[in-house]
């Protein structure tokens, strides 16, 4: 959360992206597509983790995950607890994912993923809720399919900035 | 993966333990109607904002734009049926009157309390929840506007669910077809009194305690039968879709449609009801 910590990432950047990942997490969706919404601002937050530490560390994500438990209904700390975690994982496999194999990254991604969705459904289960046992998957595989083009959007600024 | 993975990064893994501990006793606490739901109250005005503009650039705007385009027949059209239809209802409204009037004078006859006249709110559905495993709406009225935990809410139709959470300038609706409602209903054709308890995902409703021999059949109708106290009686809440009787066992099990649109509603009302009503029920 130190955001008067040096960083070529300008905080206007990253707050913009946050609020369009919220925004797009809110948009209606047809009954059918609902399992298969990919988790936009834990895609964002593991972009900052892994490209920005400085700028997205675990009080962030925790932060985001309580705005997004109050946009979702669910528990309060259920998506903090899982965003915080994702930031968490992220900022460790930082040093040991290639984020030029896209494999390697491709395959960080989906895990980590499916970690947060494991929290997320987990906890819903937990308290006695229905919970499609598919969606352990399909989010996290939503999220893979979609994230080429937020770390793709997210990256040209970045680079843009460092550069000058 | 080497046994220094997290190597550096020591500060991060406390600040890691913090959070979930505080997570840990949030989600307690809000599992237990606690704390935090004054946290939820406060961070609601932070994602309303975000919930409006969304709402209104991808629902109302994309409505609006459509709308313009319409043909001068249509708005015809449907200028017409809505005369017919306002005639239809005024026809109505005054043999209602007609019945009203005479309900009054025979409860007064027979010494019953008046029934209490509610007072409605209209609010705007501002989305569903993105919770796949909750059936609840966001309605844009909230504290600010008389809403409170516990009031009805209904479309045109019949009956949608309850105020379940009532932020500063934002609600939510618990629906019929969650797990976690239970309303008491009759059927509309002979009185048969049960509990309609919602589905979850799959947006319909089951009836409890009902047996084999029971007078149902498809299509019968059952409407709140105001037990409770929370739902007022009369209002149309689903109908009978399948019956399944067991063959052992002495029950049966009886699926229900709800009568109201829970998928498309796009504007709902909030039943306030007035002082004294407020001062005996209780929520669920």
């Amino acid at each position: 959360m130190d955001f008067s910590a040096p960083s070529h990432v300008s905080i206007r950047l990253v707050v913009a992206s946050f609020v369009f990942a919220f925004a797009l997490s809110a948009l209606p969706m047809p009954d059918w597509a609902t399992l298969w919404r990919p988790p936009w601002v834990a895609l964002v937050l593991l972009f900052w983790a892994l490209h920005a530490p400085e700028r997205a560390g675990v009080f962030v994500g925790w932060m985001c995950g309580l705005l997004l438990d109050v946009l979702a209904g669910t528990l309060i700390g259920q998506h903090a607890l899982a965003l915080a975690l994702v930031a968490w994982l992220g900022q460790g496999i930082r040093r040991h994912v290639r984020l030029s194999a896209v494999w390697e990254w491709g395959l960080a991604v989906f895990l980590v993923m499916v970690i947060g969705q494991l929290v997320v459904s987990g906890v819903t289960s937990l308290r006695g809720r229905p919970v499609d046992p598919w969606i352990y998957l399909s989010v996290p595989a939503a999220g893979l399919l979609v994230s080429p083009s937020v770390f793709f959007l997210l990256r040209r600024p970045w680079r843009e900035v460092e550069e000058e | 993966m080497k046994l220094n993975f997290f190597n550096g990064s020591a500060l991060h893994t406390v600040r890691f333990a913090m959070c979930v501990l505080l997570s840990a006793l949030l989600m307690l606490s809000d599992h237990h109607g606690g704390y935090a739901d004054r946290v939820r109250n406060a961070l609601s005005l932070v994602v309303y904002p975000i919930r409006f503009v969304v709402n209104e650039a991808f629902v109302s705007l994309p409505n609006a734009t459509f709308g313009w385009f319409t043909t001068r027949q249509t708005l015809l059209r449907e200028n017409e049926a809505l005369r017919e239809e306002r005639l239809v209802l005024n026809a109505r409204l005054e043999r209602l009157r007609e019945a009203e009037e005479e309900n009054r004078r025979l409860r007064a006859l027979l010494d019953f309390s008046a029934r209490i006249d509610n007072s409605v709110i209209v609010a705007k559905v501002l989305g569903v929840d993105i919770d796949p495993a909750s059936n609840h709406l966001e309605l844009d009225k909230g504290a600010q506007h008389q809403v409170r935990r516990g009031q009805p809410v209904i479309d045109g139709r019949g009956v949608l669910g309850q105020i379940d959470r009532a932020g500063p300038l934002s609600s939510a609706v618990i629906l019929i077809t969650d797990v976690n409602h239970a309303i008491p209903v009759h059927s509309k054709r002979n009185g048969l009194r049960s509990i309609a308890i919602g589905n979850g995902a799959a947006g319909d409703l089951n009836l409890t305690h009902i047996s084999r021999d029971d007078d149902i059949r498809e299509g019968d109708l059952f409407v709140t039968s105001g037990l409770g106290k929370v739902f007022p009686p009369g209002y149309p809440v689903a109908r009978v879709a399948s019956i399944r009787r067991t063959e052992g066992g002495g029950h049966a099990d009886v699926r229900l449609e709800p009568v109201a649109d829970l998928k498309r509603v796009r504007e709902v009302l909030v039943m306030i009801p007035s002082a004294e009503a407020v001062a005996d029920a209780d929520p669920r």
